[in-house]
């Protein structure tokens, strides 16, 4: 099926999130859809999906002009659309997830759950997908539960398949399976819609790449355009993939963390005896696929969990029973992983997120009452300082760009003196222009002494910034290695092979 | 990047001070409330429009001239408007017409705007308060103990029971807030359990020797001695004056204070405020001392402003209505004040509607109270009924779900 998009135009207000784009997919072709987050990507799929309606232009499917109001509409014309976060109910199995809005049955209002794990089977089989039908969602990998939505599309017939930044929550192994399903799928005539914004998979899998920058389609290139070339058509200027950084003037051990053990509210071990040691000077990146006990572990470095065994010290001094202020005030810096769960309050300005853990100390407070005047120049010069692009200090962050929101936090977590800096993804989200700049801030704080620690699922960033790199898997960290290990075998690692050299026999 | 030579040097002040401070205390924009004035004046406008077809609807005189409204149909619409008229023109006058119908406003808004306060203070740290209404009783019943057992001198007397209500209303806030900061039990629930609870105390007390009013077999108690109640100017008592310092106060600490900072931090995003190192449990203690104290406040407009004696029927609905005032306020202390002063001026200009010439029943002010209320919680609703443009600033207050 042969998918073409006419002049589609999307405004919400005075604001075009999609500006005339034209794009068109070919049958059995994988397109990529290349762009920053919040270049315009989604909306654009959203419209495709029927979840938004166009404000102008139409859409073709072989020729013939559709509209859909809804992704009913959508999926009866053949498209269907894996969501980054998957629309599966944990408890169901394969089968019944798939069934699900379309149940079949045997009279009588029983469920034919026998015809839709043959179904599942049968998909499974074409497309070598190697689903179980009968195994319960919440028990499945995530990879394999990505499997279970491609199955859902094609259950429904789906020509055209659109996948969301499907690789955002996958391993390095899962990924290369991800790929060699896209490859059956075209194969066997499906198109797909590949949306990411990480350059290596579009290089790897694309047929065709189409660029989105501020809405509108800026240019089509092939996969052997290079990586720069198209960093710079996403961006819109030239862009430094790589960390300019002096090698590491390594001192004294800052954070020591020993058999930390951390038992989560459901009574599982998710960090086991980890231990390790953060020096001043360097950067240690903690490395391994989401839900391996990385939240866990940097949580007890600040003491929004208590371990439940073994000792943290700082400098020697020990901080295992502390709490989040105490930490704080002990010289901790902290980037959660989710800045809009627990880095800032959206709600809040950006002058008061600026202060959200500063407020207390004498500069900004006078007893009870707050000193405004501190709290704006305080915000003036971040803003300034770490360009931070925002309408007003008085703007709340929740109407800023991620990349901006991140840089609040950022911002704020700079300016006391630190010993010990813990970001976890610290650019998760955020567009290539700020990714560069926040790096470029992490490794002067490291340069100023500081002991670094951070925390990313992303490969690319863990070699971009780290001195060390210590692999975790399944709540231990199974091995800690220099950032001249090959990624193929980082990524064995992560999927728990333990030990480099292990990693190193299995890729032999 | 060219940023990055110069953050090295730290940016002279001078120039990024130009840019940025100008507008020291930058005034609120028009933009960012105005939306939200308009729903809410539309919201009241919307309400007195289906209060004038009742009010149509009730008289007497209109439904006489409705067998003949297809021959005289003027006749309906005369009368009707006649009604409708004389009605509003008695809700108006009777409440703000004159001296003495604003000094009754005043006085009759002034527990309103109290217990209201505190269910905002509460609703900005994230709390929805439903036990107004039982602070309001605890703090009545520690001010009327104090005003008509102790003897003091006067001025010291009114001081202290002043806050012995304050301290009533604070412990029975305070022990929902130690609850949900110690145990996770909701708010909401623990509010209307200990609201039961109040009541019953209530009645516990007046049945005993201490509380009962000397010679009477009824479930009262004495009033206070005239050395434990408010000046008075006419019939405008100075509590009035302490509901608006009140205000005031609540306003500061909300807007001006770490505190308030972190309720608000609180409120906004919990875990937020406790990765950035603030103690969660103790800003939901705090926040329900504070409105329960409030409320504690409004019960002393009555016993100590209006000779109000202790009896089960004493707090009315007082406490149920802060809630609302509090919403239509949008929990904000110049907005719930605002809030406070329409309902008390609907409650006494309601009386005089019903001594009007159209003898509206007062229930219809009530009526008006909970189509306002229900229009300013369903802005949507206005906007779609007045063709109004939308906007993401309105949005109405809202407490966190049962999760929270």
């Amino acid at each position: 099926m042969r998918l073409e998009i006419r002049g589609l135009t999307k405004r919400f207000g005075s604001f075009t999130a999609n500006d005339h784009v034209d794009l068109t997919i070919e049958p059995g072709e994988i397109h990529c859809l290349l762009g920053e987050n919040g270049a315009g990507k989604s909306t654009l799929m959203n419209m495709l999906y029927g979840l938004l309606e166009p404000t102008e232009g139409e859409m073709l499917l072989d020729g013939e002009p559709v509209r859909f109001g809804s992704p009913g509409d959508a999926i009866a014309a053949g498209i269907g659309m894996v969501h980054q976060h998957f629309m599966l109910v944990p408890v169901f199995t394969v089968a019944e997830n798939v069934m699900l809005g379309r149940e079949q049955t045997r009279g009588l209002g029983f469920l034919n759950r026998a015809a839709a794990a043959k179904l599942v089977r049968e998909l499974s089989t074409t497309y070598r997908l190697a689903v179980d039908p009968n195994a319960l969602v919440e028990e499945i990998p995530v990879g394999v539960q990505q499997r279970v939505e491609i199955i859902k599309a094609l259950a429904n017939h789906a020509k055209v398949l659109i996948l969301d930044e499907p690789t955002a929550v996958l391993t390095p192994q899962e990924i290369n399976e991800l790929m060699g399903i896209m490859r059956e799928l075209k194969k066997q005539g499906t198109s797909i819609i590949f949306i990411t914004h990480k350059l290596r998979e579009v290089k790897a899998i694309g047929d065709r790449i189409s660029v989105i920058r501020r809405g509108k389609v800026v240019g089509t290139a092939d996969p052997s355009a290079s990586e720069s070339e198209l960093a710079e058509m996403m961006v819109g200027r030239s862009v430094k993939l790589t960390v300019d950084k002096e090698p590491a003037k390594v001192g004294a051990p800052v954070l020591e963390v020993k058999d930390v053990t951390v038992v989560d509210p459901r009574g599982v071990q998710v960090v086991k005896d980890v231990s390790f040691e953060a020096r001043a000077g360097e950067v240690l990146g903690i490395a391994g696929v989401q839900g391996n006990g990385q939240t866990e572990l940097i949580k007890s470095l600040l003491g929004l969990v208590k371990p439940d065994a073994g000792e943290i010290t700082i400098d020697g001094k020990d901080i295992r029973k502390h709490g989040p202020r105490e930490s704080l005030a002990e010289g901790i810096g902290y980037i959660p992983e989710d800045r809009s769960h627990d880095g800032f309050v959206g709600a809040f300005t950006v002058r008061e997120n600026l202060v959200l853990d500063l407020y207390r100390n004498e500069e900004f407070s006078r007893g009870l009452a707050l000193r405004l005047d501190a709290l704006e120049e305080n915000a003036a010069r971040r803003i300034e300082e770490f360009d931070i692009r925002t309408e007003s200090m008085e703007s709340t962050v929740n109407s800023l760009s991620g990349g901006n929101q991140q840089k609040v936090v950022v911002a704020r977590e700079f300016s006391r003196p630190l010993k010990v800096l813990i970001a976890s993804q610290p650019t998760r989200g955020v567009d290539v222009g700020s990714i560069e700049f926040i790096h470029k801030r992490i490794i002067a704080e490291r340069d100023k002494g500081t002991a670094v620690v951070i925390v990313s699922t992303e490969l690319d960033e863990i070699f971009a910034l780290s001195d060390r790199i210590a692999v975790m898997y399944d709540g231990r960290i199974v091995g800690t290695v220099t950032p001249d290990i090959a990624r193929e075998d980082i990524g064995l690692m992560m999927a728990g092979a333990h030990g480099p050299a292990e990693a190193a026999e299995a890729t032999a | 990047m060219s940023t990055e030579t110069k953050t090295e040097t730290t940016p002279e002040p001078e120039e990024a001070q130009p840019v940025e401070a100008p507008t020291k205390r930058r005034p609120l924009r028009a933009d960012e409330w105005l939306p939200s004035v308009k729903t809410t004046i539309a919201a009241i406008l919307l309400a007195l429009v289906i209060g004038a077809v009742l009010i149509a609807f009730s008289s007497q005189d209109v439904i006489e001239t409705l067998p003949y409204f297809f021959s005289y149909p003027q006749d309906f619409f005369a009368e009707a408007g006649q009604a409708i008229g004389d009605s509003y023109w008695a809700l108006l006058t009777g409440s703000v017409g004159s001296g003495h119908a604003i000094a009754t406003t005043l006085v009759r808004s002034a527990p309103l705007i109290c217990a209201g306060l505190g269910v905002t203070m509460a609703f900005r740290a994230g709390l929805f308060n439903i036990g107004a209404q039982g602070q309001l009783l605890v703090g009545a019943l520690a001010a009327g103990y104090v005003g008509f057992t102790w003897d003091l001198p006067p001025g010291i007397h009114l001081l202290v029971a002043l806050v012995a209500g304050l301290l009533g209303g604070a412990v029975w806030g305070g022990i929902a807030g130690v609850l949900k900061a110690r145990t996770g039990a909701h708010e909401v629930i623990t509010t209307i359990m200990m609201n039961y609870l109040a009541a019953a105390l209530l009645i516990y007390c007046l049945g005993k020797n201490a509380f009962q009013r000397p010679g009477s077999d009824n479930t009262q108690s004495p009033p206070v001695f005239d050395s434990a109640t408010f000046p008075t100017v006419g019939n405008l008592h100075l509590g009035v004056l302490v509901a608006f310092l009140a205000a005031g106060l609540v306003w500061w600490i909300l807007n001006r204070s770490t505190l308030g900072f972190e309720m608000r931090a609180v409120g906004a995003n919990a875990d937020a405020s406790r990765t950035a190192g603030m103690n969660v449990p103790a800003v939901y203690t705090t926040a329900m001392i504070i409105a329960g104290a409030l409320a504690g406040l409004a019960a002393t407009m009555g016993i100590l402003g209006h000779h109000d004696s202790l009896s089960p029927t004493m707090a009315g609905t007082i406490g149920f209505d802060a809630i609302t005032v509090a919403l239509l306020g949008r929990a904000t202390p110049l907005g719930t004040v605002l809030a406070g002063l329409l309902f008390g001026a609907l409650s006494v200009g309601g009386v005089a509607m019903q001594a009007s010439a159209a003898a509206t029943p007062k229930e219809l002010t009530q009526i008006l109270q909970a189509l306002i209320v229900l229009f300013v919680a369903a802005p949507a609703l206005v906007q779609g009924m007045l063709r109004m443009k939308t906007t993401d600033e309105n949005k109405t207050v809202m407490a966190k779900g049962w999760g929270g």
